[in-house]
């Protein structure tokens, strides 16, 4: 049994070390001044003073691509909580042929790989003759963040009594009251996670975003970095940033574990 | 029929333009030729193509390699982490997952130079290593999810009635997993088909799998050809989805 557990940490620490490698890599030479990657000039925190004083050679175009990159995932999953939860609340009430169609109509941009979700909103924007920037590329990330808040609003439906709503509206709430004072606190957990988890989907999204983006210059992390590497040399300042974006996700990601793991010691 | 099905309505508006019509626009397109009239030429290209049918072949070996190598060094990992002997904190779950939130562009970029950095050429080797890393947490985490999910009464009740571990394993846990492996494979193979960027990261341009040759041909304005190379994707999608309904309802 020792040797077994010992074998099982061993396996899972080695995968991690690996899983970890790049991003350490990264990390440790963002604390160098030389342009490509693998090159070590000496210690210096300058990517770190050129990031926040914005003193970089092409510092509007990453700036504005991590503005881009943070709107765009705001906007789209925003839009697709409320969508999906509607949703969500109308699939759980349905039945039979119409709930079946629903629910294969929603799993259909989680199946598709991004390109083909990419490829076939890009020609429906060139059928419809939209001319493609900000809003397009919302709209790309909505249709495949969606289905994601349907699926965790979904069972929070099932664990909530069918009937506090409909008492709501005997006790003279208005729909929209019982909406808001009823439903949404109780599918709130379903709701937050399916907004993390679009908010996330979109942040790491590329095939999608280059193909609805169109020729405006418009640019997320994701593009910026695809065009800077195919430039041949990465914008340096892209080190700090990945490894501050890193600590952060790493920071937030601790404190919700240690706080569910409070709270279900309390329990 | 209750009336708060119709808050769902808005939401199929929005698939029926967002989602069906888009993947009719990819049939009708891959169907037609620059000036709108029927053809089949688009796909009789395809087909009569020497370099696209080996891309597209290499593609389908390096998405099967690649699946193959998620799950056999996924399980495993998903197996240890939902062992509550072997790993007691959820902490090691997060970690897992974490990579996956910060930039896979960027972490490939990594990846493909510390490779040039230990000397490895980049090429078949490195490209498969790249995906695996890219992928494996997809794989890891339903498994996980489903041996998390399984009723541990199966194991154990099997262990009393005198099955070895490995017949335990083999007989009970496994197939009860398979279908948290099959939404792994889902999660992995298609996606594998069709990345761009990353492979021609990771090979330095050197290897092109069908994703880039669809990009190629979108971004050259070959719409109706893209279009058509598309279809042959949607396809495969088509019938993997079936398949793979299949073995979930048999397991």
């Amino acid at each position: 049994m020792k040797v077994k557990t010992f074998a099982a940490r061993v396996y899972i620490w080695l995968l991690l070390i690996v899983l970890y490698a790049p991003i350490v890599f990264i990390a440790i030479f963002s604390f160098t001044e030389a342009k490509s990657l693998g090159n070590w000039t000496g210690f210096s925190v300058q990517l770190y003073q050129n990031l926040f004083t914005g003193s970089m050679q092409n510092s509007s175009g990453l700036l504005s691509a991590v503005q881009n990159t943070l709107l765009i995932a705001l906007a789209a999953s925003a839009v697709a909580t409320v969508l999906g939860t509607l949703a969500a609340i109308g699939i759980f009430n349905m039945k039979g042929r119409r709930r079946r169609t629903l629910t294969f109509l929603n799993n259909i941009p989680m199946i598709n790989p991004d390109i083909i979700t990419g490829v076939s909103l890009f020609l429906l924007f060139v059928f419809l003759h939209i001319s493609q920037g900000y809003l397009t590329v919302i709209l790309a990330h909505i249709t495949f963040c969606t289905p994601y808040v349907v699926l965790n609003v979904l069972p929070k439906l099932s664990q909530m009594n069918p009937n506090v709503y409909e008492a709501a509206l005997d006790l003279g709430a208005t729909p929209a009251q019982a909406l808001w004072k009823v439903l949404v606190p109780a599918l709130r957990p379903g709701m937050i996670s399916g907004f993390i988890l679009s908010f996330t989907m979109s942040l790491d999204d590329f095939a999608v975003t280059f193909f609805t983006r169109g020729t405006i210059g418009l640019d997320t992390l994701s593009t910026y970095i695809y065009a800077d590497a195919r430039k041949g040399g990465l914008t340096p300042e892209l080190k700090p940033l990945m490894t501050i974006l890193f600590l952060l996700v790493l920071a937030v990601l601790l404190f919700i574990n240690i706080r569910q793991s409070k709270n279900s010691d309390k329990e | 029929m209750n009336k708060r099905s119709g808050w769902a309505l808005p939401y199929f508006i929005f698939l029926v333009l967002f989602v069906v019509l888009p993947l009719l626009l990819i049939v009708m397109y891959a169907l037609q030729d620059g000036s709108g009239h029927f053809t089949l030429a688009n796909l009789g290209k395809f087909f009569s193509d020497r370099d696209s049918l080996s891309t597209f072949a290499l593609s389908i070996e390096v998405a099967i390699e690649n699946t193959v190598l998620c799950i056999l060094i996924g399980y495993p990992a998903a197996y240890i982490l939902a062992d509550k002997r072997l790993n007691r904190s959820a902490v090691t779950v997060v970690l897992f997952i974490l990579p996956m939130w910060i930039n896979a562009l960027m972490r490939t970029l990594a990846t493909a130079e510390l490779f040039t950095m230990a000397g490895v050429q980049l090429g078949k080797g490195t490209l498969l290593f790249g995906m695996c890393y890219d992928y494996l947490p997809f794989m890891i985490y339903p498994i996980y999810n489903q041996l998390n999910k399984m009723d541990k009464s199966y194991a154990e009740a099997a262990q009393d009635l005198g099955a070895t571990p490995a017949e335990v394993f083999r007989k009970v846990t496994l197939p009860l997993s398979m279908p948290g492996v099959w939404s792994g494979v889902m999660m992995v193979f298609m996606p594998t088909v069709s990345t761009f960027a990353i492979s021609e990261f990771l090979t330095n341009n050197k290897i092109k799998l069908f994703g880039t040759i669809i990009q190629e041909n979108i971004n050259n304005s070959m719409w109706n050809y893209g279009a058509a190379l598309s279809l042959v994707m949607l396809v495969i999608i088509a019938i993997t989805t079936v398949l793979q309904r299949e073995e979930a309802d048999e397991s």
